[in-house]
């Protein structure tokens, strides 16, 4: 550690911390625009001079390495002059047109000019005007108001790994550009709003409709993949009018990819507000009492093993856990959470979860992809990949992936394979990259669903646990099998057991007429028009899409934002989410539908509170009575059951065919519409 | 002052006559009462009356939805809402201002950045019912069109005090 003094206050830092850091551990405020922790170094703003001891000018502190003894001041007369000069220097060509200004209120440059700069312009000249570039549909720009920080160039090159941001010409006509009309292509691109310091890059969705001031802040989680991103829901009155990242680094940093960001405008279109029932064909209007009534006049008589659930992608671990008690209760076994026929062996929790964690990514040092595109499973993820690609170094930290040949994974991985079949020969040791593993100390293996949804699931899911194992990469103190998942909901409701029972029906079992009731929470990702026509269908959940349409009765639910509840993320970190703002119309917390919906059967669930309902998780699944997440290697290197099926020698199938429409939620939203139609379906358009 | 001198003063009706006396001067003065409604005071430049939405001299609405009016609003009785027009500008589609809530504080006046929101001269406008005193944007914008002269010299007349 080294020993810097800053204004009097003698601080330890690590060494080769710049000086900026010595004075916020000293708890001095620095003034900065170009400098961000996630980025690079560009020392171009200038904003975050400060005083050296034995320097003859101020220094650019985010740049200038700390060295022992050092005295760094940062509140002196030539230090206060020289911010006041620098902010006079970028509001020579800022425009004044914070009114109409979608950052006026949370811009750094208004904030810092605040505090920071002269209480007046002597600026008499024109000011330069910049065109506006197309970034695609999400980001808005207003490139005038530009201050040349570069943060959005570095963040795409450094973090989203797609260097399509540039800088053209030099001094003051140094313009930020993407060089050719064209959308950005990044999962990303929405974090580009948040690190701007001005307003040159603001969310085009949620353009002019609320200042920063009106919203009321929720903490909450993402459930539009498994990552489970901590986000702040910033509602003004009944709608939420946006969403942002919150800081956590174990699990997303500070970032948040754009369809957890922007599908916030799918929240209030075609929302289920109220119950229906299905009168002679066609879906009429009804209270809450007809609609348990008839669910419950219809379930008279039916005997368990007639009954079925599933359950959907965005549930909260609350909800998945009702049901699964609601369904023992009627004596069903019939329950299924995987909807997408996935295959695992759920009888150890580290069979089916990202074991090395998120943030055990930064400590791996060869990774193996089987059967995945974390890009566009889970962007936040890939991220950290890409960080820790660039992090190590040339050659540092090998990526193979088998499957996705065409796949731009935003670093550099070679593709092994196509199928299954390279598995077994890297097991052989007969390609190059198995000696890679095998010489790597935390060597990873992530198993996608791209894998795990064939009927030989179980089988390929076996056969990496027994290559992770032959690397040595399963250990008391590491363990490198990662399964990553896509459904917010899928480790909750593995851990809570939401899997057929003994004789139960999986989800393809419970088509085609396996069952008589099927009840269907927020499940519109399976093969809906399989369901038996004489299959009473329960459909409860937040939006009318393909279960609704089908189904003979709906229960309005709850969305992610309207309800407190528990996320589990891929990793099995037990999350917790607010509520935001109140469901619409008629519509109810899924669990208390649940709850009330049991006492019209005459089969009373044993609780009447959310904190009653938590106990009993914590009764089913230990993880969810713990405030803390911990990871841990295991002893235990028993592999997985490899299932019935064999290994079939068929390539993997990318499992997210457009990462923009892939849940309800996003299909309500015109945002992720367009979105799709700009990114997605030229290139589909072009493939075909 | 003995009691023959007050007896007398009694008796000649003395302070009735000093009263009358003193009507007759109010009488001969200029009136302090002016004959409202046909006739009216003079107002102040600074006078805050009833709230105008203004145009620019081509038509166009000044207010581009800063909100900082409805921000700095202390009885919070202003609400907006905006969203971009056809032609990417910031607009206001909603401009709503409860009369009933308003204290005629001017500090929705003193915020805006691009005069759009004033105070008239008018006082004049009382309702018969609550309802007509949620005032909208077109309300607001008519007002504005209506009492624009006045309003413009008005802020001429103040400009050298600000």
């Amino acid at each position: 550690m080294v020993k810097v003094t800053v204004d009097g206050i003698v601080v330890d830092v690590a060494p080769g911390s710049s000086a900026l850091q010595a004075c916020e551990a000293a708890g001095k405020e620095i003034p900065r625009f170009c400098y961000h922790e996630r980025l690079s170094v560009a020392g171009n703003c200038r904003m975050c001079l400060v005083e050296v001891s034995g320097g003859r000018k101020p220094v650019a502190s985010c740049g200038f390495p700390i060295s022992n003894g050092m005295q760094i001041f940062t509140d002196t007369e030539v230090v206060r002059r020289a911010r006041r000069a620098v902010m006079e220097f970028l509001l020579i060509n800022h425009p004044l047109d914070c009114p109409i200004c979608d950052q006026g209120g949370e811009c750094d440059l208004q904030d810092q000019a605040f505090g920071y700069g002269a209480d007046h312009s002597r600026y008499r000249e024109n000011k330069r005007a910049v065109t506006d570039k197309y970034l695609g549909p999400l980001v808005k720009t207003v490139m005038t108001r530009c201050i040349q920080c570069t943060r959005c160039i570095r963040f795409s090159t450094e973090v989203a790994g797609v260097p399509e941001l540039g800088g053209v010409s030099r001094g003051e006509n140094l313009e930020i550009t993407n060089y050719v009309e064209k959308a950005l292509t990044s999962e990303l691109s929405g974090n580009l709003i948040d690190i701007c310091p001005v307003g040159a890059l603001t969310s085009q969705p949620y353009a002019f409709s609320a200042r920063p001031w009106e919203l009321k802040r929720t903490d909450s989680i993402d459930v539009c993949d498994a990552v489970g991103t901590n986000i702040v829901m910033q509602a003004r009155g009944a709608s939420v009018l946006r969403i942002v990242p919150r800081i956590n680094d174990e699990v997303n940093e500070e970032w948040l990819a754009d369809k957890g960001r922007f599908v916030v405008d799918g929240f209030r279109r075609r929302r289920l507000d109220r119950p229906w029932v299905r009168v002679d064909g066609k879906l009429q209007p009804a209270g809450w009492a007809d609609a348990f009534s008839l669910i419950a006049t219809r379930l008279k008589g039916v005997p368990g093993a007639r009954i079925g659930a599933i359950a959907g992608d965005m549930c909260d671990a609350e909800s998945l856990m009702a049901l699964k008690d609601l369904m023992g209760m009627l004596g069903s076994p019939n329950i299924d959470c995987r909807q997408d026929g996935a295959r695992y062996d759920t009888s150890r929790r580290d069979f089916y979860t990202f074991n090395t964690g998120i943030a055990g990514i930064d400590e791996a040092d060869a990774l193996l992809i089987v059967g995945s595109i974390p890009r566009q499973e889970a962007p936040v993820l890939n991220a950290r990949i890409r960080r820790r690609f660039v992090d190590a170094g040339r050659g540092k930290f090998p990526i193979a992936m088998i499957g996705a040949p065409n796949a731009d994974p935003t670093y550099t991985a070679t593709v092994l394979g196509e199928g299954p079949d390279t598995l077994a020969k890297l097991a052989a040791g007969e390609l190059p990259f198995a000696e890679v593993l095998a010489n790597a100390k935390n060597p990873m293996i992530i198993v996608g669903h791209g894998a795990l949804t064939r009927p030989d699931g179980q089988a390929i899911a076996k056969a990496c646990w027994d290559l992770a194992v032959q690397m040595d990469a399963i250990r008391p103190d590491w363990h490198g099998f990662n399964v990553l998942h896509t459904a917010a909901s899928r480790m909750a409701a593995l851990d809570l057991g939401l899997v057929p029972g003994p004789q139960g029906r999986d989800v393809a079992g419970m088509l085609g007429g396996g069952v008589d009731v099927l009840w269907l929470m927020d499940a519109d990702e399976f093969a809906v028009h399989d369901i038996g026509p004489d299959t009473f269908v329960i459909y409860q959940g937040h939006h009318g899409d393909a279960g609704a349409a089908r189904a003979d009765v709906i229960l309005p639910g709850a969305l992610y934002a309207e309800k407190p509840g528990t996320y589990t993320n891929t990793e099995g970190r037990v999350q917790r989410a607010f509520r935001a703002v109140m469901p619409p119309g008629d519509a109810r917390e899924d669990w208390r539908i649940l709850r009330a919906f049991s006492e019209v059967a005459g089969r009373k669930l044993p609780y009447d509170t959310i904190e009653a309902l938590r106990a009993r998780m914590a009764q089913a699944h230990p993880a969810y009575g713990q405030a803390e997440h911990a990871r841990l290697g295991a002893a235990d290197t028993t592999a997985p059951q490899p299932g019935s099926v064999a290994v079939a020698a068929t390539p993997f199938h990318p499992v997210i065919a457009d990462y923009y429409l892939t849940h309800a939620v996003c299909r309500a939203s015109p945002t992720m519409e367009t979105c799709s139609g700009i990114y997605v379906r030229p290139a589909t358009e072009a493939a075909e | 002052m003995n009691a023959l001198t007050k007896a007398a003063r009694s008796m000649l009706l003395a302070e009735l006559a000093a009263g009358m006396g003193a009507t007759l001067k109010a009488f001969f003065k200029p009136k302090a009462t002016i004959n409202y409604p046909y006739e009216k005071g003079v107002l102040s430049p600074r006078f805050r009356g009833e709230h105008a939405l203004r145009r620019y001299p081509n038509g166009e609405e000044r207010c581009i939805a800063c909100k900082l009016c409805e921000a700095t609003c202390p009885a919070e009785a202003i609400t907006i809402e905006a969203e971009p027009r056809d032609d990417g500008s910031r607009r206001t589609t909603r401009y709503d201002i409860d009369m009933t809530k308003c204290i005629y504080c001017g500090l929705c006046e003193e915020a805006c950045p691009v005069d759009a929101i004033v105070e008239g001269p008018n006082y004049e406008f009382a309702t018969e019912t609550r309802e007509e005193l949620m005032y909208d944007k077109d309300k607001l914008l008519a007002n504005g069109d209506r009492w624009e002269s006045v309003l413009a010299r008005r802020l001429e007349l103040d400009a050298p005090y600000r």
